[in-house]
């Protein structure tokens, strides 16, 4: 029976479980002053398997990777993300690091429900029959779960140097992650970051060059644009120059910047490429 | 005899003073024949004895009205202390109340430092001493061992030990909320005296291990570092090794600044990306204020980490009545299980004394 249900119903109830990570998240944090850990981490779980069914019905629907509009690159950008979390995140699940994950999904997920336009039209065949461009856009979007990731912690460790800094340190203060490991970790999430779009630029140049006529010049623009922000953050900060508030703040911009190009990016589409067919809903 | 044949007696620091609790501590020798003379003790059938820094506790099953007069003396003259003093400050308790403050006690609610957790070891370790000597019977085995079941579940369900409350360990939990593990932490410590001491001791106890002791008087510093197992420099590389370290702990008794912050800043230029932090706990102050707004530099004075010390006991206080309410309802719970037995316990030994004495 459950079957039955569109794609978008299981997304809905994704959200919601995202959703009631931070709901709960919340009250527990107010209540308590403690963060809700291994619930926290179930409600995170529940939902990444019914975004994944979800997800998965769709990219059955469109013969591939999910990734034909706004809507999908949001959905995506947020499985990505938890889909880190669930794999790296269990040390830190006593952390805020889940609630803060969960906010994020939440947040990314029902803003790209709540906007019927982002998902007017799907795509079947988006990527033709070619298995290497498919790759190189699922890699693309995953690495912005990386970098949505990264700019969770890059919050996380503002929240830590503020609270040191100001020696307020009481209730769920305590919880952050320690300044030292968050640094560490928002190095290591932007390696991982820039690598796989690296991967994924360089699976897609491939392509490009062999019919450059079905390059989107925008599109191909703005990712290299992109990658290209976060290799010169990466370099500075390995370099020692652009560290602490300031590489975070860095990576907090970078990955709003990366967002919101996506809805420019989306429509800069070129018909004749696209392989585009409108849905009538 | 009535259930109340269960009792405590001894003195605390509620009501001992640090000068009398001083003459009444029972060194290791000293308890082990205080516990041989306890075990001939006539109409005493089961007995255990708690010897902390803050108090001495004596646990116990009496079959006859006396036992508790008779403990007093013995004690008493064991530490050569006045009994009619030693009654003024006296802790003297009966039955349920008995179980109670053993669960109160193992749960840090009667310590000195509310909610420490260094009594709940103490006691268990009384109580293992107690069992292998053969004086506890089924009376004190069910209270211990489901009073240490109720003591944990007060911590656990409670913040009883949430935050540190004495300064040493506000400043260890903050190195550990900058770089999350001390094993590979380098800690230097600047001053060699009591203050200085106890916060690497503390750091030592939550796994530190590389530290570096630096003082005016260098042999002080070796006597120190030989002490803790550390290394020693001399005070005077402090600014060129300063880079080498994590966190600082200044508490040298100088008149002046010795951390300046172009000192701090020529530090951190040769580690920016690692923290650095300044534990001062020297007055006048070791470290220059300004130090403070140096990007990735962390600096907190003893006014900082009292005031943390103070908000973390405020907020134990705040839960002493739900703590209070839940040892109770364990108390009330176990007393209603040992009550009989204490009865029957007494009772029995009451014939058997009895009857011991009839020949005589």
């Amino acid at each position: 029976m459950f079957f039955d249900f569109s794609d978008r119903t299981w997304l809905w109830a994704a959200s919601a479980f995202y959703f009631a990570g931070f709901a709960h998240g919340t009250i527990t944090l107010h209540r308590h002053g403690r963060p809700s850990g291994p619930v926290n981490y179930a409600l995170i779980a529940i939902g990444y398997a019914l975004q994944v069914v979800g997800l998965g019905i769709r990219g059955s629907a469109v013969g591939g990777c999910p990734l034909g509009n706004q809507f999908e690159f949001y959905q995506f950008t947020a499985w990505s993300a938890i889909t880190l979390y669930l794999l790296v995140g269990v040390p830190f699940r006593n952390s805020l690091l889940g609630y803060f994950t969960s906010t994020f999904a939440a947040v990314l997920t029902l803003i790209s429900l709540a906007i019927p336009a982002w998902d007017a039209t799907q795509r079947t065949h988006v990527f033709g029959d070619n298995p290497w461009i498919e790759l190189h856009a699922a890699l693309a979007v995953f690495s912005y779960g990386v970098f949505g990731l990264l700019a969770l912690t890059s919050i996380m460790y503002l929240l830590r140097n503020h609270s040191l800094k100001s020696k307020h340190l009481g209730g769920w203060f305590w919880f952050l992650p320690s300044i030292f490991d968050l640094d560490q970790i928002g190095v290591r999430l932007l390696i991982a970051g820039v690598t796989i779009l690296a991967v994924s630029l360089g699976v897609g140049s491939v392509y490009w060059l062999r019919d450059m006529s079905t390059v989107n010049i925008a599109k191909l623009l703005v990712t290299v644009g992109v990658w290209a922000a976060y290799a010169v953050a990466l370099g500075l900060r390995l370099r020692g120059l652009l560290l602490s508030k300031r590489f975070a703040w860095s990576c907090l911009a970078l990955f709003f910047a990366a967002l919101l190009s996506l809805g420019p990016v989306d429509k800069s589409r070129n018909p004749v490429a696209r392989h585009v067919e409108v849905w009538t809903k | 005899m009535t259930a109340a044949g269960l009792f405590v007696i001894g003195a605390t620091h509620h009501s001992a003073p640090l000068s009398v609790r001083e003459k009444l501590t029972l060194s290791a020798n000293a308890a082990d024949e205080l516990r041989a003379r306890f075990a001939t003790m006539d109409g005493l059938k089961e007995f255990a004895l708690l010897s902390t820094c803050n108090r001495v506790e004596f646990y116990g099953v009496a079959a006859t009205p006396d036992i508790t007069a008779r403990i007093t003396s013995v004690f008493c003259a064991s530490r050569q202390f006045d009994e009619l003093e030693f009654e003024k400050i006296r802790l003297d308790l009966r039955g349920r109340d008995v179980v109670q403050h053993l669960v109160e006690v193992s749960a840090g609610l009667d310590s000195q430092m509310l909610g420490e957790t260094e009594i709940f070891g103490q006691v268990k370790e009384a109580y293992a001493v107690a069992q292998s000597s053969g004086t506890t019977g089924p009376v004190l085995n069910r209270v211990f061992q489901k009073g240490f079941q109720a003591a944990k579940h007060v911590r656990t369900h409670t913040a009883i030990t949430e935050g540190q409350v004495s300064v040493a360990n506000v400043a260890v939990d903050l190195a550990l909320t900058i770089f999350g593990g001390l094993s590979n932490t380098r800690i230097l410590l600047l001053g060699a005296g009591e203050i200085g001491e106890k916060t690497a001791r503390a750091f030592q106890s939550r796994g530190a291990t590389a530290i570096t002791v630096a003082s005016r008087r260098f042999e002080r510093a070796m006597e120190l570092a030989t002490g803790l197992g550390a290394s020693a420099m001399p005070f005077e590389q402090r600014d060129a090794r300063l880079a080498e370290f994590d966190v600082v702990v200044c508490a040298t008794s100088a008149p002046g600044v010795i951390i300046s912050v172009v000192t701090a800043k020529t530090a951190m230029s040769k580690r920016p990306a690692r923290p650095l932090f300044f534990i001062d706990q020297a007055l006048p102050r070791d470290v220059e204020p300004a130090v403070a707004d140096i990007e990735n530099v962390f600096l907190y004075n003893l006014d900082d980490l009292a005031k943390i010390a103070d908000e973390n006991r405020a907020a134990r206080e705040a839960e002493i009545a739900k703590c209070r309410a839940m040892a109770t309802e364990r108390a009330d719970a176990l007393w209603h299980q040992v009550a009989p037995q204490v009865e029957a316990l007494s009772g029995r030994h009451d014939a058997q004394t009895v009857h011991r004495e009839k020949p005589a």
